[in-house]
């Protein structure tokens, strides 16, 4: 839908419907500009990445797409950012079940100190069931998926904390589809954890593009390269001034043949 | 005093080790000086002094009160001591069994009213409070732990008293009007314990529970109540060890009656209270009853710290994962 407004940027998102899009969005922390004028779509049931350097606002951006920077006081977010072309900042949207349909993945894989089952069934139990027949289902459902049930099978009363780095990823990634998001945020999910577990978080997330739609940021290029379709580059070029989004495109081309003489540059590793 | 202790360590083996010895002498290296050494021994040696006073304190009085109390258990009895129901040191009777029932009743009242309303104190303030109503209310309910207990007990004599008098058809001495009184005391204890043990949770739990949909209220008590469970329940511990040794305060609104009432509104006399009443005349077998009570309260503070440490391994044992 209304690929016009960012044709400049891509022919890449006319080959599916949008699940997101994203028009003239700038955000501010407080009076500090972190992003300014960005449109982008985000394909449906497809892997997006988001790469640039070190603090240019890729998690920022990424966190506008389920309202966590609302957390944060003295925020704001112009512009408009629509699931399923409906307004997500429209007044009267519920935060909270718009996070259930926008799953999120952090840099730091942050389980709860309490079992691996109850981890899991969190959010089922928030949005209310209560069958155990149910959960069981849902738990071991939403751990097949991540990739983590051969591991923990055996183990479901175990503390989530007591799990390497990357099996607690892999948990917050079942606990997150426990609940059938339609999108997964993901905010470098695989910068803190070992490569197996790396190797895992990849393969799962080809395998969950049937469904589901995911962003993930990445500062490792070569991941981009693997996982995703699409990749959109963000760039703050003057300290203190807001990032800009400099390329959106299908992922081969960016990283074959850049557009813009920024991306190129930061692709061959000129900066960044 | 630990910071000390690595300072020594960390310079000791550079005057000790002769290969680091060989090497200051060419020059590479600077020796610790002599006087820096002394100077690092005596203070190790000083803090060492501290700790074993401290220990010898508790070691001193520990004997002092055993001996003193024991030869209650040994002449009366543990039986007819701790079970007896009659407390009538004039003919003989040493049965404490009614104080021992005051000070639990005193204490589980006081435990029911205060610990709502101290934890619910530590989720405003670690959870809900904006920082500048965070840096009002905590250093407020600080204050509350650094008021002398004989205000507290003026307070409940002059203002609590009264009210449940008048709700009572008593005169108001007695359990509730401790329960009360104890109530606010043992706020801060488990208030400013339970709000740091609320703190300590990384805010990336906080996040991941936001982010999976969850509301302020859900995310405090499915994942951060729980979380901070352990770190709770020590500091409603540490709340009834306050409890349980108050005296002033208590001896100023129960009433003072060593027999078990019938009700909670009627005067009732606690362990501690009753050593106070009775401490200035007493002699002989019923000043060795006074003794072989405080015998009671050291091992209940003794089990109560004992608990805690306990808790505190499981909870390290169990963010290790066990
Ligand atoms: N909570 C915050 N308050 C103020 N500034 C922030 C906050 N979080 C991030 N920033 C700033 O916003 C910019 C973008 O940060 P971020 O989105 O974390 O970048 P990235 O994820 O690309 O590394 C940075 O300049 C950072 O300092
Ligand atoms: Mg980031």
């Amino acid at each position: 839908m209304s690929t016009d407004t960012f044709s400049h940027l891509s022919q890449a998102a006319d080959e599916r419907p949008d699940k997101i899009t994203v028009k003239d969005l700038s955000f501010h922390y407080g009076d500090f500009q972190a992003l300014t004028d960005i449109n982008v779509g985000i394909s449906s049931k497809a892997v997006t990445a988001f790469i640039g350097p070190s603090g240019c606002g890729k998690s920022t951006f990424l966190r506008c797409f389920n309202r966590m920077n609302d957390l944060i006081p003295g925020t704001r977010v112009d512009g408009l950012v629509t699931l399923d072309d409906q307004d997500i900042y429209a007044p009267g949207v519920d935060p909270v079940d718009l996070r259930r349909r926008v799953g999120m993945i952090f840099q730091q894989p942050n389980p709860f100190p309490m079992s691996i089952y109850d981890n899991v069934a969190y959010g089922p139990r928030l949005h209310g069931v209560k069958r155990k027949a149910e959960l069981d289902e849902i738990v071991e459902r939403s751990l097949e998926r991540a990739n983590l049930w051969k591991e923990v099978k055996d183990i479901l009363g175990r503390n989530g904390l007591s799990l390497s780095g990357g099996q607690q990823q892999r948990l917050c990634i079942a606990r997150v589809l426990a609940v059938e998001p339609e999108v997964m945020l993901m905010d470098e999910p695989c910068s803190a954890i070992d490569p197996t577990s790396v190797q895992k978080i990849e393969d799962l997330m080809a395998e969950l593009t049937d469904r589901i739609t995911i962003i993930i940021v990445t500062h490792n290029m070569q991941q981009a390269a693997r996982v995703s379709e699409y990749t959109a580059f963000f760039l703050q070029e003057v300290a203190g001034e807001p990032a800009v989004l400099v390329e959106f495109d299908r992922t081969t081309n960016i990283f074959t043949s850049p557009k813009d003489r920024r991306t190129e540059d930061y692709i061959t590793g000129r900066f960044g | 005093m630990t910071r000390s202790a690595e300072d020594s360590q960390a310079s000791m083996p550079d005057s000790a080790d002769p290969v680091s010895m060989t090497s200051g002498e060419q020059g590479s290296l600077r020796l610790v000086s002599r006087a820096t050494h002394i100077k690092e021994l005596a203070l190790k040696n000083l803090f060492l002094l501290c700790a074993f006073v401290a220990v010898m304190g508790v070691v001193l009085i520990f004997a002092f009160v055993g001996l003193r109390g024991w030869p209650i258990f040994a002449e009366v009895g543990p039986i007819a001591f701790l079970g007896g129901a009659d407390w009538s040191p004039t003919v003989g009777q040493y049965g404490i069994w009614p104080l021992i029932y005051g000070s639990l009743v005193v204490m589980s009242g006081a435990l029911v009213i205060g610990t709502p309303l101290a934890v619910g104190t530590a989720i405003f303030l670690s959870e809900i409070a904006t920082p500048r109503v965070r840096g009002i209310v905590r250093p407020a309910v600080e204050l509350l732990a650094g008021i002398p207990s004989v205000i507290y007990g003026f307070f409940g004599l002059l203002i609590l008293r009264p009210i449940v008098a008048r709700l009572s058809d008593g005169l108001g001495f007695g359990a509730v009007t401790g329960w009360l009184i104890l109530a606010i005391m043992i706020v801060p204890t488990i208030a400013t314990l339970s709000e740091d043990a609320l703190r300590s949770i990384p805010d990336g739990i906080r996040e991941a529970s936001y982010a999976m949909g969850a509301t302020t209220w859900q995310t405090i008590y499915r994942v951060l109540v729980p979380a901070a469970k352990i770190g709770i329940i020590d500091a409603i511990i540490l709340g009834m060890g306050r409890a349980i040794g108050e005296t002033m305060a208590v001896l100023m609104v129960v009433g003072n009656a060593p027999h078990i009432p019938d009700s909670v509104t009627e005067p009732i006399a606690t362990l501690t209270t009753q050593i106070v009443m009775d401490m200035p005349y007493a002699a002989g077998m019923h000043r060795t009853a006074l003794f072989g009570m405080a015998i009671i309260l050291f091992g209940v503070s003794m089990g109560l710290v004992a608990l805690v440490r306990l808790l505190s391994k499981l909870q390290s044992s169990m963010d290790a994962g066990r």
